[in-house]
C-alpha cells in the first residue's frame, strides 16, 4: 500500500510550511515504506491475516491435526453455535385421563430424548432449560447448549464487573486526589493488584475462597456470629461467578483509577470556588462539578472496561476451568475449549468471529454516542 | 476539627489499603512459612507479617521439583527480545503515520485504532493454525535446519506480539505534539527521515518509550493463554503457565505461594522502581486514548 504513494500530495515531511516537493522525493517513498513495514508486516500476519483465517475456516470442517481433508461445510458451524428451538410439552395421563405423578407430586413428562429423537425437526438439538407453564412445559433447545450457556455467562460478568470495577475505580480515585501528605504511596498501593499477573491474582484468591481454610468464610462466620455458614465460593454454581467478579474488579480497579484521577484533575478549581460560592456543600459540588466534569472520561472508562470484560477467560481457566456445572464458562473459555483443547479449530473460529462482531457492535455503539454528544 | 477530619481520612486510607495489598503481602509472607503456620496465620494480622519460623524450604522445594529456573529464563529472552523490537517496530510506524505525509496514511493511522479493539483472546485459535503451519528455522545439532513449525519456541512467543496496535498508538500521539520546527531545521540541512526519527525524536521521547517499555513487558511477563496453547513442552515455557505445576495437583500451599512470588518477583522490582513515572504516564496515555 506503500507502493503507490501518489505524486501530487506533498510528499515533504514538513506539514506547517507546505512547501513543494523537492527533488528528494523518491528515496523519501523508501523511507516511509522501510519504516512502516516491519510494523505493519507484523500486525498483518499475526492480527489481520488469523482474523481472516478466522473468517474463512469458521465455514469449514478444519481440525488442528487431521489427516482428512478440509471441506466446505457452509454455516453449520454458525448454526451449531446460535440455532435456538422450543417446544411444548404436554405433562402424561393415564389410562383414565388422569395426570400422572411421581411420588414427590411432580407432573411426569414424555422423555425429552425420545421425543427430539423421534422428529426430525429437532435433529441435534439437546435441551437447554425448561420453564412450567401450569401443567404445560417449555423447553428451550439449542444445538450447543454450553455455547448459550457461556454467552450468558459472560454478559452476566460484563453486567457484574463493569460497575462494581468503575465504582470501585471512582471511589479510589476521589480517595487519592485528596490533598494529603504520603498520598503517592496510596496510589502506587491500590495500584500494585494490576502489575501481579492475574494467574498469580486468581491462586492467591483460591486460597482466600477455600471452603474450609478461606478468609472469606472465616470473616463471615465472625461477623454473622456464626450464623453463616461456610459458602463454597468457587465450587457453588451460584456463587463462582459473582466470586469472580468480586476479584476481577479488585485486580484491575487500579487503571480506572488512574484515568479518573487524570479526569478530576482536569477539572478546574474555579468551578469548585463558584460552586462552594453558592452554597454547595461537598455532596453538592461531587454531584454538580464532579460528575459532570467527569463525563467523558466516565464514557471512555467504562466502554474500555467493558470490552475489557468481554474477554474473560484466564480467571476462568485458572480458579474453576469453566465449573461448577458450566456456570463460569465463557466465551472466550468456551472457544478455547472447543478450538484447542477438542482440536476443532473451525468451531473455535467460529466463535472467534462471533465474538469479533459483538466487539465490534460495542464499539460501533460508542463511536455513535461520542458522535452524538458532539452534534449536541 | 481538621485535624480530626485528617485522621479519619488517613485510617479510611489504610483499611482501604490494606484490602488492596493483603493477597500479595500473604503471598510474599507464606512463601517463607510451613504449611502450618501459614493456617496457623491466616486469622490475625501475623498473615502478613514476616514473623515465626522462617524457611526457605518452600523456595527449596520449587526448585527441585520444577524447571522453574528454565521457565524464568525463558520468560526473560521472550519479554525482552519483544520489547526491545517491539520499542524499534512500533515508534517507527509511529513516526511516519505523524511525521511524514503518505497516501494511505489515513487509512494505516484507522486501521492500527481499528486493530486496538481485538483483544488477544479473539484471535488465538486461528493463530495457532497459522503459526502451525509456518516454517522456520532453528539450530538442531550444531546446524541450521528448517524446522516443520513454529510451536514449542521461543519466536512462537516472540514475533506475534512485537508490533502492538496500542503502543503505536500511544508513539502516534507523543510524537504528534512535537513541534515541526525541529524536523524542517533538520530537513534543510540535508537530514534523511531515519535521521531526523534518530536524532531529534527519540531524544525528546525519553517518557513514551518508557511507558511503551514497562507496559510491553507487563504484558509479555504476563503471557498466559498463548503459551498454553503454543507451547506443549517444557524447553521453551514461560513462568505463568509453568505455575499449574503445583496448582493443578494441589500440592503446598507454601510451595505454591513461593512460585507465585518468585516470578512476580522481576515485576514488583520493575513496577517499583519505575512507579512515578509509570503512574503518571499511563493516566495519561488512557486519557488520551
Amino acid at each position: 500500500m506503500n507502493a503507490n504513494t501518489s505524486v501530487n500530495s506533498s510528499d515533504t515531511l514538513t506539514v506547517s510550511s507546505g512547501r513543494p516537493a523537492e527533488t528528494r522525493r523518491p528515496p523519501r517513498k523508501r523511507y516511509v515504506f522501510l519504516m512502516s513495514a516491519p510494523a505493519l508486516l507484523g500486525l498483518f500476519m499475526f492480527m489481520v491475516l488469523p482474523f481472516l483465517m478466522a473468517l474463512g475456516m469458521s465455514f469449514t470442517d478444519q481440525r488442528l491435526l487431521s489427516p482428512n481433508a478440509t471441506e466446505w461445510v457452509g454455516l453449520r458451524n454458525y448454526d451449531r453455535l446460535l440455532n435456538i428451538s422450543w417446544l411444548v410439552q404436554e405433562p402424561v395421563s393415564d389410562a383414565d385421563n388422569h395426570l400422572k405423578r411421581t411420588a414427590e407430586g411432580e407432573l411426569v413428562y414424555p422423555r425429552l430424548r425420545s421425543v427430539l429423537r423421534k422428529n426430525p425437526e429437532y435433529k441435534e438439538f439437546k435441551e437447554f432449560t425448561h420453564w412450567s407453564f401450569g401443567d404445560k412445559r417449555v423447553v428451550l433447545l439449542a444445538k450447543d447448549p454450553s455455547f448459550i450457556q457461556s454467552i450468558i455467562n459472560t454478559l452476566l460478568f460484563v453486567i457484574l464487573v463493569v460497575p462494581i470495577q468503575c465504582g470501585t475505580a471512582l471511589g479510589l480515585a476521589l480517595l487519592i486526589n485528596q490533598k494529603l501528605r504520603g498520598i503517592f504511596l496510596f496510589r502506587t498501593v491500590f495500584f500494585s493488584p494490576v502489575v501481579t499477573s492475574i494467574v498469580v491474582v486468581s491462586i492467591v484468591w483460591s486460597f482466600l475462597y477455600h471452603k474450609d481454610l478461606g478468609l472469606f468464610n472465616h470473616y463471615l462466620n465472625a461477623m454473622s456470629f456464626g450464623l453463616i455458614g461456610p459458602v463454597d465460593w468457587l465450587g457453588d454454581p451460584d456463587w463462582a461467578m459473582p466470586s469472580i467478579v468480586l476479584m476481577s474488579a479488585w485486580q484491575a480497579a487500579g487503571v480506572q483509577m488512574l484515568i479518573f484521577l487524570a479526569g478530576l484533575q482536569g477539572i478546574s478549581g474555579d468551578l469548585y470556588e463558584a460552586a462552594e460560592l453558592d452554597g454547595a456543600g461537598p455532596w453538592g459540588k461531587f454531584v454538580n462539578v464532579t460528575l459532570p466534569g467527569l463525563k467523558n472520561t466516565t464514557i471512555f472508562v467504562v466502554i474500555s472496561t467493558t470490552i475489557q470484560a468481554f474477554g474473560l477467560f484466564t480467571q476462568v481457566d485458572v480458579m474453576t476451568r469453566g465449573g461448577p456445572q458450566g456456570s463460569t464458562s465463557t466465551v472466550m473459555y468456551h472457544a478455547v475449549t472447543k478450538g484447542f483443547r477438542e482440536q476443532d479449530i473451525a468451531y473455535g473460529s467460529a466463535i472467534s468471529v462471533i465474538f469479533f462482531l459483538a466487539i465490534l457492535a460495542i464499539a460501533l455503539l460508542q463511536k455513535r454516542f461520542f458522535d452524538k454528544r458532539e452534534d449536541a | 476539627m481538621k485535624r480530626l477530619q485528617k485522621l479519619g481520612a488517613y485510617l479510611f486510607l489504610l483499611l482501604i489499603g490494606y484490602v488492596f495489598l493483603f493477597p500479595l503481602l500473604f503471598m510474599i509472607m507464606s512463601s517463607f512459612k510451613p504449611e502450618q503456620v501459614i493456617f496457623a496465620d491466616l486469622y490475625s494480622i501475623r498473615a502478613i507479617l514476616p514473623v515465626g519460623d522462617l524457611t526457605l524450604d518452600n523456595y527449596r522445594q520449587v526448585f527441585e521439583k520444577s524447571d522453574v529456573l528454565l521457565y524464568f529464563r525463558n520468560s526473560i529472552l521472550i519479554t525482552s527480545a519483544t520489547v526491545i523490537l517491539g520499542l524499534f517496530v512500533n515508534s517507527l510506524l509511529a513516526f511516519t503515520l505523524s511525521r511524514m505525509r503518505w497516501s494511505g496514511r489515513k487509512y494505516i493511522l484507522a486501521a492500527v485504532v481499528a486493530l486496538m479493539i481485538i483483544p488477544i483472546e479473539a484471535i488465538v485459535v486461528p493463530l495457532l493454525l497459522l503459526v502451525s503451519k509456518l516454517p522456520t528455522i532453528g539450530w538442531e545439532q550444531g546446524g541450521l535446519v528448517l524446522m516443520g513449525s513454529w510451536l514449542n519456541s521461543l519466536e512462537v512467543q516472540i514475533l506475534p506480539f512485537v508490533a502492538n496496535s496500542f503502543f503505536i498508538f500511544l508513539f502516534y500521539q507523543f510524537f504528534r505534539d512535537i513541534p515541526k520546527d525541529f524536523d524542517e531545521a533538520a530537513e534543510l540541512d540535508g537530514a534523511t527521515p531515519f535521521q531526523i526519527y534518530r536524532h531529534i525524536i527519540v531524544p525528546m521521547s525519553g517518557p513514551v518509550f518508557a511507558t511503551v517499555a514497562i507496559l510491553h513487558f507487563l504484558l509479555m511477563w504476563n503471557q498466559y493463554i498463548w503459551p498454553i496453547m503454543a507451547v506443549q513442552g517444557e524447553d521453551a515455557r514461560p513462568v505463568m503457565p509453568g505455575i499449574q505445576i503445583f496448582f493443578g495437583r494441589q500440592t503446598s500451599w507454601g510451595e505454591i505461594m513461593a512460585y507465585a512470588s518468585f516470578v512476580t518477583l522481576p515485576v514488583l522490582a520493575v513496577f517499583l522502581a519505575f512507579q512515578k513515572k509509570f503512574v503518571s504516564s499511563l493516566a495519561g496515555a488512557g486519557i488520551k486514548g
